[in-house]
């Protein structure tokens, strides 16, 4: 099970195609697989920079749910009940194990999860900026369930049907999982909202801090996003930002009016017209200033990242050696 | 739990059922403190694993406990409404995770006792009592093995993981001569066929964890005459800080469910 993690020489590789080759006839058949709705796979032919996208797309996906652990993991030690504390480690735990599909998902396109973990920990990968923000009370927990992880499920359901078929099949059942979060973190907060008045004042206060934070993680608008149309024509995009953000909102709002808060934008309301609802201009010098390394906790997630693998890298290597020590015993003997 | 049952509860039993209620919830604490922070991810996972395994033990004896108690508390009320001189858990539980190595000695040193206590409460003349048990020893059976594993794979890895795999046993050996000290509360257990009297597991212990330690090349510590007393209620200075951070939430909110 460890020898996955470690530069272990690779077994076979997936057989493709010359890849190197920008060959008309591959474009041609490509292009016309994608028009089909057909999926592509890891030993089919693929233009280079679908597969570059795609690295990228996958392997900062997957760091965001190794980074993601970290601010809810912040709470696991006090966790206020048992059944909370066991529903927020089996959740953290998901979110690790969903950190390893994808990067299974990725190494189908020929790169390593080391040299991806590399890039992550020297700070050149991104992930996802949500998770730079800090988890200040126990109603964070909740809150993330409900609005990140929801967040996250509205960006994730079209890639189930995503045309790259490991990342598409990958992201089926971390969908199903993100959905029981969801769930079990609204829960969370009815549990809250129906107890004390200093209860209530937590999750408003979590909510007050992750609400424009969550709307922020469809990614900039439309017009500002250079890379959308490429992806939408690879079929790695289904829905535009704003699409998903209004669909977000417009799921939202009705939840916090069951839940019994207040969502922080005074500009929230119901456009009959447009048959959505309205809301206040993002704050976008907020988002673009985290993205770039200037939130609360972009230093110390990273900082925990690299601690965690520098401090492991002994037992890392003593799993190796061992492994070696057995196989030259057994040789050895035989 | 019928209410001739309770009345028949002896505070040995209930203590029993505590000390066991008490182990997997401190172990599984520790564990948990892992989370995101593993060597590999694929032993966070396998270390959150045995945390959710603990905490899901906890929660059956705790709340066991508290119906043989009768006086109302819950699962929650034990687990984190109690000072520190009220736990039983032995001391090796509440130990912090130094380091890869201290947490792998310790899974271990702990796993292959609960393996056998557990297939011994099996047959518990408290049918509660057994039917945790036979859910716990699927458990158990998993935990002994999996950090068997790594006890081996430090120890007979490279002069780094040697070094700090032997450190660790030096260092958590002694607490176990905890586990075996004898215990009124364990003589009354034994006698009602409630449970083991630890001390009597002491020999199949031993032959389920020092061929394991051999394997690792690792060299068993003399024992000593060290004692720890958390059976007793008497811990570690360690214990109350692990309870500073496990029952601030519960301490900060009276009253508030969750
Ligand atoms: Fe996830
Ligand atoms: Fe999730």
């Amino acid at each position: 099970m460890y020898t996955q993690a470690l530069d272990i020489p690779p077994g076979e590789q997936p057989k493709r195609k010359p890849d190197a080759v920008e060959n008309a006839a591959y474009q041609a058949e490509f292009d016309a697989r994608i028009d089909a709705g057909a999926t592509i796979e890891a030993k089919d032919w693929m233009p280079e920079a679908y597969r570059k996208t795609l690295v990228r797309q996958i392997s900062q996906h997957a760091h965001s749910e190794i980074v993601g652990m970290l601010p809810e993991g912040n709470w696991i030690s006090r966790a206020p009940s048992l059944k909370r504390k066991a529903i927020l480690l089996a959740k953290v735990q998901d979110e690790g194990g969903h950190g390893l599909y994808l990067y299974a998902a990725a190494e189908t396109l020929g790169v390593s999860r080391d040299e991806l973990t590399e890039a992550l920990l020297s700070g050149k990968a991104k992930y996802s900026s949500i998770f730079n923000y800090p988890t200040l009370n126990w109603a964070d927990v909740g809150v993330i369930g409900w609005l990140v992880d929801g967040a996250a499920i509205m960006n994730q359901i079209p890639l189930c049907k995503c045309s790259y078929g490991p990342y598409a099949r990958a992201m089926v059942r971390v969908c199903k999982e993100e959905s029981f979060h969801q769930r079990q973190g609204y829960d969370a907060l009815l549990a809250m909202m129906s107890g004390t008045d200093a209860q209530r004042e937590l999750v408003q206060d979590a909510v007050n801090r992750w609400w424009w934070p969550s709307l922020m993680m469809f990614g900039p608008h439309d017009a500002d996003s250079p890379n959308s149309g490429q992806s939408m024509r690879w079929g790695i995009k289904r829905i535009s930002n704003d699409d998903l953000r209004q669909k977000f909102v417009d799921a939202t709002v009705k939840q916090a009016e069951v839940l019994g808060v207040t969502l922080p934008d005074d500009e929230l309301k119901w456009n009959e017209a447009r048959g959505h609802y309205d809301f206040a201009a993002i704050d976008w010098d907020e988002f673009w200033n985290v993205v770039n390394g200037h939130g609360q906790c972009n230093v110390d997630r990273l900082a925990a990242r690299v601690k965690a693998w520098d401090d492991g890298a002994w037992v890392r290597e003593a799993a190796v050696a061992h492994a070696e020590k057995q196989a030259a015993r057994e040789k050895a003997a035989a | 739990m019928g209410a001739t049952a309770m009345t028949q509860t002896t505070p040995a039993h209930l203590e029993y059922v505590l000390r066991l209620g008490d182990a997997a919830l401190i172990h599984g604490q520790r564990l948990s403190e892992w989370c995101g922070h593993a060597p590999v991810l694929e032993e966070d996972l396998a270390l959150a694993n045995m945390a959710l395994d603990f905490v899901g033990q906890a929660r059956m004896l705790l709340s066991y406990a508290g119906t043989l108690e009768g006086k109302g508390r819950d699962e929650d009320a034990l687990a984190f409404l109690r000072h520190e001189g009220q736990y039983r858990h032995p001391t090796l539980c509440e130990l912090p995770n130094t380091d890869f190595a201290h947490t792998t000695i310790k899974g271990f040193l702990l796993g292959s006792f609960n393996l056998l206590m557990w297939s011994r409460l099996c047959g518990s003349s408290d049918k509660a009592l057994a039917a945790i048990a036979a859910k716990s020893l699927k458990e158990a059976r998993y935990h002994a093995e999996h950090t068997g594993d790594w006890v081996i794979r430090l120890g007979d890895g490279t002069d780094e993981s040697h070094r700090r795999a032997q450190a660790a046993l030096d260092i958590l050996w002694p607490y176990t001569n905890e586990l075996f000290a004898a215990n009124p509360t364990d003589d009354a257990a034994a006698a009602a066929g409630v449970g083991p009297a630890w001390s009597e597991l002491a020999g199949e212990w031993e032959a389920a964890v020092l061929p394991v330690l051999q394997q690792a090349t690792l060299t068993v510590p003399a024992r000593t005459p060290f004692q720890s007393y958390g059976k007793f209620g008497r811990h570690s200075e360690h214990l109350g800080h692990l309870l500073a951070v496990m029952q601030h939430l519960p301490r900060s909110f009276p009253g508030a469910t969750w």
